[in-house]
Order: structure tokens, then sequence, then C-alpha cells
């Protein structure tokens, strides 16, 4: 198949796969701090996009923009999870099925 | 077959593994360890891309400090297994997986078939993945976001502070 290296559409597919993985998790799990992960695996996936784009076109735009998506699911981590503690400390659930007092 | 073929599909494969590990286990516990397992599969895949810096911090932030912080609150909330909606097989899990493996088998396609012609890693890539190089790039051209992502994390710090907080009752 491939002699020398890998083309840049392998590490796109692979992407497009843990993207696609971490939105069914999103989907269809109901405990907040999982689909909590399924978001960071989500993110992880446009940033190996992200770098594989900026290796084989030589442009250091795309590492950057991995170390800023970074900097940010940092503090949305953060953010987040004091949000789930608030939530655990007012409802007693993490299940996102049972926060249904907005539903019309 | 150089390392880097070898690396990659390996790689890949315990990334997807470990990731469709996370979406199905029932204890958080077991989630966020298969979770950091990805984090470390796409560190080996960072470098694999020649993104030292990249693939380090992505260890330090992501398996070290966010999945950390995750495990704490798992722990601290005392969570058990999440028990399952219905004990039978739910309609709504089947659809999600169906429409996502649409999702999936439609963008490989699309990635797939046409070939992009970047078949070779840049030979600048070993440069601009260096500390040395990104500490350029970063404090040069890309300093306004940078000075903007401090104060982001200022508030993120802040907020994260007053939500978590146990309300004082005087």
């Amino acid at each position: 198949m491939n002699i020398t290296s890998i083309p840049l559409e392998f590490y796109l597919a692979l992407s497009a796969i843990i993207f696609v993985i971490g939105a069914a998790g999103v989907i269809t799990r109901r405990n907040a701090i999982i689909i909590f992960m399924c978001i960071e695996m989500m993110l992880n996936a446009v940033n190996l996009t992200l770098v594989a784009f900026s290796a084989y076109l030589g442009d250091s735009a795309g590492q950057m923009f991995v170390f800023f998506v970074m900097a940010v699911a940092a503090a949305e981590a953060a953010v987040g999870l004091a949000i789930v503690l608030a939530l655990f400390r007012s409802r007693q659930t993490v299940y996102v099925d049972e926060v249904n007092l907005m539903k019309w | 077959m150089n390392i880097q073929i070898i690396a990659f599909f390996v790689l890949g494969l315990l990334a997807v593994a470990t990731g469709i590990l996370l979406v199905t286990r029932r204890n958080p516990v077991s989630a966020a360890v298969s979770l950091i397992m990805h984090f470390f599969a796409l560190a080996g895949l960072y470098l694999t891309l020649q993104a030292q810096f990249i693939a380090a911090v992505q260890i330090l932030v992501y398996a070290g400090a966010i999945m950390v912080l995750v495990v704490f609150v798992i722990m601290l909330l005392n969570l058990g297994k999440e028990d399952a909606l219905k004990e039978r097989f739910n309609p709504r899990t089947a659809l999600a997986i169906a429409l996502s493996s649409a999702l999936a088998l439609e963008v490989l396609l699309a990635f797939l078939s046409t070939p992009t012609g970047f078949n070779e890693i840049a030979p600048s890539a070993e440069k601009i993945g260096s500390p040395a190089e990104i500490g350029n790039v970063l404090f040069s051209g890309y300093i306004f976001p940078f000075e903007a992502i401090s104060l982001l994390l200022l508030a993120a710090v802040l907020g994260s502070i007053i939500l978590a907080k146990r309300k004082i009752e005087d």
C-alpha cells in the first residue's frame, strides 16, 4: 500500500474516527463527567488534525492553534467540573436526563 | 516499513480502541483511565509528526492536569457505576451508533478518495516542532493571543472557585 511514509489523509481519517466516537459518546451517555470526557476526546481529534496539517505543510500556525486549544480546554475543564460539582450539590445527581427543571 | 508507519498504525489502533472503551464503560473511573491511555497514544502520534513540544504539553496538560482533575471530581462525588437506562437494547443508543457510523463512513470516503498530494512530512517539520521555534513564533507573531489566554485562564480560575465554593451561611 504505502511504501515510504504515511500520506496526510491517513491522519485526517484517524482524527475523523476519533471525533465521531467522541460525538457518539456525547449523545449516548448520561453521566455528565463522561460526556465531558468525550468532549475532551473530540478536542483532541481536532488537535491531531491541526498538528498533521502543520507537519505536512511546514507551517507552524497549526501548532500555535493547538497550543491555544489546549489552554482553552484546560480552562474549560476547570469551569465545567466546577459546574458539575455545584449541580451535584444542589440536585444530588450527575445524570443529565434528570436535570430537566427547565424542560417545557 | 519504517518506524513512522508502524507507530502510526499501532498508536492509531490504540487511540481508537481506548476511545471506544471510554464511550462504553459504565464505571467512570474505568472511562477516565482509558482516556488517559488515549492521551498517551495521541502524544505518540504527535511524536510521529515531529511535534515534540506539543507531545510533551499534551502529556503534561491533558493526562497530567485535566485527567487528574476529572478523577479527583469523580472520587469527590463518589459516583458508582452508571446504571443503564433500560436493561434491554435501547433504540436511542442504536440510532446514535448508526448515525455516527454513517458520518464516519462519509467523512472517510471524503478524505481517502482524493489524495491530498502531501505524502511526506515537510523537511522543516522537525524544526517547527521544536520548542525553540515554537517559542520564536509564539512570542513574536502570536503575542496577543498569548496575553489574552492569560486573561482567560484568570477568568477560569476565578469562575471555578466561585462556582464550586460552598455557600457560607451568615
